[in-house]
């Protein structure tokens, strides 16, 4: 089901809404918030320069940075007194930021979680568990407020406690689940340690899944675990933009439709900060064009992926972003070669001998970087040749993506760690050295 | 003909094994037999016990990686060139032996666990030339 008619609009009245948005967006920030007005400034431009959606180029990039050193409302274009949420990011690499949202904003936020959640095949019929952290992290509620504008039925069971998060979807009938990937593994794992088959005794049919990035291989996975029937789409948002919502898939699993009348999508260098041409792939750059607390303008997600413009068999006509290669932030550089941990994940869960969970490490010695991935054994086996032999079997894959040997650390099944929110599998040691 | 063997991959790092045996005594399983090769990363443990179906079952509820596989129990006259006669017959048969360890035996000859390349064809060829082979149920009650 397509929730709005705007999804559907022609190129030209898209870029008609979209000019109108930026031109009232670029204004009101110049007015009303310094840091903005002070880059401007410097980059020599002015709201009167915004004449055609190109111009948006010239306009400076905003970063997580600036959000810091504006921590915590500096970039906020409305006095504290018209907000009427705060969230903010979880802080991990250095001071959190903050998000604000006017009572429109929440509005906006609310639409935009509808549709995505229309484009997964929610409707007012499911029953939607949402096993994402409530609190400070906008996913949760992002989803919640936007699935229960459409009349599904919220059961906000946020993380933790699996055991009872599976009698939850037994005994109240969830149809749709909410959760990072790694979750929404693990919870089908402990669907199985009680003795349930999820395809057959629990009646989830939709994965909303987000907040970390789909692999292919996962999306495999997660049909092994709840069924093959199952629609699993993933999507797209960050807190900075607003959280959930900004983009997602529909069930033709083609890239994720950005909801363009609310956001200007751009694909540039991380390099050079140069802008590439439709159907190039780089970092995505993105725009709030209808947000009033919190109107960033060319924000750099770090992000990697591609746009695609042509119309999709959905009906929809939103330009679509492809699904995550990686991040900027999550490259890792081994031996002087780019590696996406995404690249080592569609690997190993390619193999069946071994488990989806996987955990990369990376250590340097004699001046050499060393990768080491530790996997766990689901196959049993008896032989030491059998052993060696698939150990060499994930290096050879290895070597053939990445163009690097690894170190292949078996381990027992549920020796590593699971996840309940945003799962981290990389540890990067060499900079502690 | 065969008996079932549990075998365990555990890692090489310390108290692994010890938490094998800690979940095979809460069940209250014996060990009759077992082997363990040295190696650096990790290891596979092999044993004989006397509840080869549960001890999987309660392992596997651990998080180890375990499994049953169907070896050979050859009970051999104690006696020197005993078991290079019998290795003679699975040589020119042109079977592989895999692995194999020592079995105690209260009956005062010796007894080997072997994993032969075609275990069927072994267990033939071995009962053809005369050679005693242990069931399940002759190690329940000759070994505990």
């Amino acid at each position: 089901m397509i929730w709005a008619k705007e999804e559907t609009m022609s190129r030209a009245e898209i870029e008609e809404i979209q000019l109108k948005r930026l031109k009232e967006t670029v204004n009101r920030v110049y007015e009303k918030v310094g840091p903005y007005r002070e880059k401007m400034d410097q980059a020599g431009v002015a709201p009167s320069d915004i004449k055609t959606l190109k111009d948006l180029s010239k306009l400076p990039f905003v970063t997580k940075q600036d959000m810091r050193d504006n921590y915590p409302f500096g970039l906020f274009a409305v006095p504290k007194e018209e907000l009427v949420r705060i969230h903010a990011s979880s802080g991990t690499t250095g001071k959190p930021t903050v998000v604000g949202y006017t009572e429109k904003d929440l509005e906006m936020w609310t639409e935009c979680v509808s549709r995505i959640a229309a484009m997964g095949g929610a409707t007012e019929k499911d029953v939607a568990q949402i096993c994402f952290g409530y609190g400070m992290f906008t996913g949760a509620l992002g989803l919640h407020f936007g699935l229960e504008n459409m009349g599904a039925a919220i059961v906000p069971s946020s993380t933790g406690n699996s055991e009872k998060q599976i009698m939850y979807m037994k005994d109240f009938g969830t149809t749709l689940l909410v959760a990072t990937p790694s979750y929404a593994l693990r919870l089908g794992e402990v669907a199985k340690e009680m003795g349930l088959d999820p395809k057959k005794d629990l009646n989830v049919k939709i994965g909303l899944v987000g907040s970390e990035l789909l692999t292919e291989a996962m999306r495999g996975e997660m049909h092994k675990l709840w069924g093959e029937d199952m629609l699993v789409t993933s999507n797209y948002g960050m807190s900075e933009l607003m959280g959930p919502g900004v983009s997602g898939e529909c069930d033709k699993l083609c890239g994720m439709h950005i909801n363009e009348d609310y956001f200007i999508p751009e694909i540039i260098n991380p390099k050079t900060g140069e802008v590439l041409p439709p159907g190039e792939k780089g970092e995505l750059v993105i725009t709030c064009i209808y947000k009033e607390a919190l109107p960033l303008i060319r924000y750099r997600t770090k992000d990697i992926t591609r746009l695609i413009y042509e119309p999709c068999k959905c009906g929809r006509t939103t330009v679509r972003m492809e699904n995550l290669s990686g991040r900027t932030d999550d490259m890792l550089k081994i031996r002087g070669v780019n590696v996406f941990p995404s690249q080592i994940e569609e690997v190993l869960l390619g193999i069946e001998e071994i488990g989806p969970h996987y955990e990369i490490i990376v250590t340097r010695k004699n001046h050499s970087d060393i990768l080491e991935i530790r996997v766990e054994l689901v196959k049993p086996v008896d032989v030491y040749r059998e052993l060696e032999a698939l150990e060499k079997k994930i290096k050879h894959k290895l070597r053939i993506v990445l163009g690097l040997d690894a170190k292949i650390r078996l381990e027992s099944p549920n020796t590593l760690k699971r996840f309940e929110g945003k799962a981290q599998r990389v540890k990067d040691l060499r900079k502690e050295v | 003909m065969f008996i079932k063997q549990l075998s365990v991959f555990i890692e090489n790092q310390e108290g692994r094994l010890e938490q094998v045996l800690e979940v095979l005594k809460q069940e209250q399983i014996n060990i009759i037999s077992l082997s363990l090769a040295d190696t650096s990363e990790y290891g596979l443990l092999r044993l004989i016990t006397s509840d080869p179906v549960a001890g999987q079952a309660a392992l596997k509820k651990q998080g180890f990686s375990a499994m049953l596989t169907d070896v050979l129990a050859v009970r051999l006259a104690h006696q020197v060139g005993r078991l290079q006669e019998i290795l003679s017959f699975v040589c020119k048969a042109g079977l592989n032996v895999e692995y194999m360890y020592a079995l105690s035996n209260k009956e005062g000859d010796a007894s080997i666990i072997c994993k032969i390349s075609n275990g069927d064809e072994a267990a033939v060829l071995l009962k053809s030339k005369e050679v005693e082979l242990y069931s399940q149920e002759d190690i329940l009650r000759i070994f505990c």
